[in-house]
C-alpha cells in the first residue's frame, strides 16, 4: 500500500513508519466456526497523519483499531508500532506501549464520574509513575491545550458532552503520544460540537500527533487526509484526500443550529 | 512529535505511588459509603466481640492467677491420709495422722524443701472488749508465714522463740481486725480466745479470697505450742498432732520429685506396709493453676473459633461486595487498562480496596471492643484486660481477611479483556 501526502519539507517519507502491518488478520471463535473479523490487512502510516477508518458495522474497522491500539493481538500477520514488533509482546509490555505511545478517545468519553477533570487527565500519568506535582502541571497544560483551563475542577456531570470529550482528549494527549486512537469520537455529540472536536483534532494533528479515527460517518471522515475503507473484514480502499477544514466548516454552520 | 506538550523524559517505569493508590481506594469506598459501612460491619462486629470477650476472659484469668498466687508459690500441702474408723473411711484430712515431728522431718531430710510447717485450725469465738467474732484460729510456727507468703501490714509476726516458748501472742487477719477493732489499731491490744488473753502483736496484709471463695483474712494466727497448751486442749494421744503440713519447695526445684520424696518419707515414718496405700495425700497448688490454665485455654480456643467464624462471614461479605464493585466498574477497568494500567496495577487497586474495607472495619471493631470492655469494667465491675497483642492480632487478621477474600474479585478485575470491558453496559 502506498500513500501520498503533500510533502512538508519532504522528510516524512524518510522516517520510520508509525504503523506498519503485514497481512494483519484476526479471527474470533463463533459457535462451531470462526469469524474473520479482519483479513490480511497490509498498510503503512507515516507519523503525524490524520487517518480515518470507515465502514459499516462489522466491517472490521473496530477490530483494526483494537489491534493498532495494542488492546488485542492478531491471529496472523505482523504489526510494527514505531518499528517495534507488537504481536508477540506480553500483557505488561503492551500496557507499557499503550501508556507511552498511544492515547484513546471513545464515543462515550469514559471519564471517571467521581474525579474532576484534572484528576481524569492525570490518570495515565499515575500509571507511568510520574510524581504528583509534575503530573498536575502536565494535566493542567493538557486541559489548557483543549480549551478547558477554566474547568479543571469540574466533574464530568458538571460538563457538557463536548467538554467531556475535550477532557477525554486532554487525557489522550497528556502522555505525549505518537498516535491518538479515536473510536467514533463525535458519535454522541451534536453536529456543531462534533465539528469543534474535529477542529481540535486537526489542530492537534498540525502540532504533530498522529490520529487514527474510526467512524461510519462520511461527514466526519472528510476532515481526515487519508481514508481507509473496510468491508467484511477487508481493506477495500485506501485513499488520500484533501482534508476539509473543520474550523471553517464550524464558522459556516448556520446560526440556527447553534445550541445555547 | 507532539508539540502541544513537552515530551516525557524516558525513564524506567516506576510503580504507581502508594499515596495515590490509598487515595484512590478511599475515594472508591466513600463513593458507596453506606455500602462500605454495611460491609465493614460484619468484620467490625466480629472484631469488637472478640476484643471484648478476650478482655473479660483475660481479666478473669489474671484474677484467678492472683488468687492462686496469694496462696503461696511452689507450695505443697500434705494432708493426713484417710484413716479408717470402724470400717468408715473418713477421706482426706478426716483424722490427721500427721505430727509436728513429721513437719520437722520433711524440712530436715528432703533437700528440695525450703520450709515445712505444721498447722492446726479450729473455729472459736474471739472477744475483744465488747466485740466478739467467730473465726478460725490457726496454730502454727513462723515458717508457715514463709510458705504461705503472709506478711504483716501492721506490727510484726511472731518469732521462732515466741512460738517455742508458748507466748500468748496473736496476729489478726485483716477481716478479724476490722470486725473486732473497726478503725482502731489493734496492735498492743488484748483479745481473748476461750477465756485466754492474747496480746495482738500484728495485723496481716490483706489477701482476699482464695480460689475456693473463702476469705483468707478471716483468721487469727497463734503459736502452735501456746494453742496446744491454752486453747486447743491436747490429750496425750494427739499432743503433737497437726492438721496439715505446708511445704515450700525451693525455687526452681522439681515439685514432683519433692512430692515423691515426701510421700516416701511419710510411708517410712508412719510404717506403712508395701501393699498398703499412702498414709498422706499431697496437693500441689500449681495443679490447680494448671487446671485453671487449661480451662482458660479451652475458652480461648472457643473464642478464637467464634472469631474465625465471624471473620469468615465478614470476609464473604467483603468478597461479595468486591465482586459487585468489579462488575459495576467494568468500563472503568477497561479504561484503566487501555490508558496503560498493567494487570498488577488493577489487581493492586482492588486488593487495596478490599484490605482497606476490612481494616477499617477491624480498627473500628477494636475501638468498640475496648470501649465495651471499659463499660463492662465500670458497670458490671468485671476485671477486664485488653492486651496489646490481642489488638494487633485482631487488626492483622482483619487485613489478612481483606487480602484473602479480596484476591479473587481483584484477580477477576485484572484479567478482564479491555475491549469487552470498554463495551460493557
Amino acid at each position: 500500500m502506498r500513500h501520498k501526502r503533500p510533502a512538508e519539507g519532504g522528510f516524512s517519507e524518510a522516517m520510520t513508519a508509525l504503523i506498519e502491518t503485514q497481512g494483519l488478520t484476526k479471527h474470533y471463535p463463533a459457535g462451531e466456526g470462526v469469524v474473520a473479523a479482519l483479513q490480511d490487512v497490509s498498510l503503512s502510516i507515516a507519523p503525524g497523519r490524520f487517518v480515518a477508518a470507515m465502514g459499516p458495522s462489522g466491517s472490521g474497522k473496530s477490530t483494526f483499531l483494537n489491534l493498532i491500539g495494542c488492546l488485542d493481538r492478531p491471529t496472523r500477520g505482523s504489526y510494527r508500532l514505531m518499528g517495534e514488533e507488537v504481536e508477540a509482546l506480553s500483557h505488561d509490555r503492551l500496557a507499557d506501549l499503550r501508556s507511552r505511545r498511544l492515547g484513546f478517545v471513545f464515543q462515550s468519553f469514559n471519564l471517571l464520574p467521581r474525579a474532576d477533570a484534572l484528576a481524569n487527565v492525570e490518570l495515565p500519568l499515575i500509571y507511568r509513575g510520574m510524581p504528583r506535582r509534575q503530573r498536575r502541571e502536565r494535566a493542567a497544560a493538557a486541559l489548557a491545550a483543549v480549551g478547558l483551563a477554566d474547568r479543571m475542577h469540574h466533574r464530568p456531570t458538571q460538563l457538557s458532552g463536548g467538554q467531556q470529550q475535550r477532557v477525554a482528549i486532554a487525557r489522550a494527549i497528556v502522555g505525549s503520544p505518537d498516535l491518538i486512537l479515536a473510536d467514533e469520537p463525535t458519535g454522541a455529540l451534536d453536529t456543531r460540537t462534533g465539528l469543534s472536536i474535529m477542529a481540535l483534532f486537526q489542530a492537534l494533528n498540525r502540532s504533530g500527533v498522529g490520529i487514527l479515527m474510526v467512524t461510519h460517518d462520511a461527514d466526519v471522515a472528510r476532515f481526515a487526509e487519508r481514508v481507509l475503507r473496510f468491508r467484511d473484514g477487508r481493506l477495500i480502499a485506501d485513499e488520500t484526500q484533501n482534508a476539509a477544514d473543520a474550523a471553517t466548516a464550524l464558522v459556516a454552520l448556520p446560526e440556527a443550529d447553534a445550541v445555547a | 512529535m507532539n508539540a502541544t506538550l513537552p515530551p516525557i523524559a524516558s525513564s524506567p517505569r516506576r510503580g504507581i505511588d502508594v499515596f495515590e493508590a490509598l487515595r484512590g481506594a478511599l475515594s472508591a469506598l466513600s463513593a458507596n459509603l453506606l455500602r462500605s459501612i454495611l460491609t465493614a460491619l460484619g468484620i467490625f462486629i466480629g472484631v469488637a466481640a472478640v476484643i471484648a470477650t478476650v478482655a473479660v476472659g483475660e481479666g478473669a484469668r489474671r484474677q484467678v492467677l492472683a488468687q492462686i498466687q496469694s496462696l503461696g508459690a511452689n507450695l505443697l500441702i500434705v494432708w493426713g491420709g484417710s484413716a479408717t474408723m470402724g470400717g468408715v473411711r473418713l477421706g482426706a484430712g478426716g483424722r490427721s495422722n500427721l505430727s509436728w515431728d513429721d513437719a520437722a522431718a520433711i524440712a530436715r531430710e528432703i533437700s528440695e524443701v525450703q520450709v515445712a510447717a505444721g498447722s492446726i485450725r479450729q473455729t472459736f469465738q474471739v472477744v475483744a472488749g465488747n466485740q466478739n467474732w467467730s473465726t478460725t484460729v490457726l496454730a502454727t510456727e513462723p515458717d508457715y508465714f514463709t510458705a504461705h507468703e503472709w506478711i504483716a501490714d501492721g506490727g510484726r509476726l511472731f518469732s521462732p522463740e515466741e512460738a517455742a516458748g508458748g507466748r500468748k501472742v496473736v496476729i489478726l487477719g485483716a477481716t478479724v481486725a476490722e470486725m473486732l477493732f473497726a478503725e482502731d489499731d489493734p496492735v498492743g491490744r488484748e483479745i481473748r480466745i476461750r477465756q485466754t488473753p492474747f496480746e495482738v502483736i500484728g495485723v496481716m496484709a490483706r489477701k482476699g479470697q482464695n480460689p475456693m471463695g473463702q476469705d483468707q483474712d478471716d483468721t487469727v494466727f497463734v503459736p502452735y505450742w501456746t494453742a496446744r497448751r491454752s486453747v486447743m486442749g491436747a490429750s496425750r494421744a494427739n499432743a503433737r498432732q497437726v492438721g496439715v503440713i505446708s511445704v515450700k519447695v525451693h525455687e526452681g526445684e522439681n515439685m514432683a520429685a519433692a512430692e515423691e520424696a515426701i510421700r516416701t518419707l511419710m510411708r517410712q515414718r508412719h510404717r506403712v506396709a508395701a501393699n498398703e496405700p499412702d498414709s498422706v495425700s499431697i496437693r500441689n497448688l500449681s495443679d490447680i493453676q494448671a487446671t485453671r490454665d487449661a480451662s482458660a485455654r479451652t475458652l480461648s480456643a472457643l473464642l478464637a473459633s467464634v472469631a474465625a467464624v465471624s471473620l469468615l462471614v465478614g470476609g464473604i461479605g467483603v468478597m461479595n461486595i468486591m465482586l459487585v464493585s468489579v462488575t459495576e466498574r467494568t468500563r472503568e477497568i477497561g479504561l484503566r487498562l487501555a490508558i496503560g494500567a498493567r494487570r498488577r496495577d488493577v489487581l493492586a487497586q482492588f486488593l487495596l480496596e478490599a484490605v482497606m474495607l476490612a481494616l477499617l472495619g477491624g480498627a473500628a471493631g477494636v475501638l468498640a471492643g475496648m470501649a465495651l470492655s471499659h463499660i463492662l469494667a465500670d458497670v458490671a465491675g468485671w476485671p477486664v484486660l485488653v492486651r496489646a497483642d490481642a489488638v494487633l492480632i485482631a487488626v492483622g487478621v482483619s487485613a489478612l481477611t481483606g487480602l484473602f477474600f479480596g484476591f479473587w474479585p481483584a484477580r477477576r478485575a485484572a484479567h478482564l479483556d479491555p475491549i469487552t470491558a470498554l463495551r460493557h453496559e
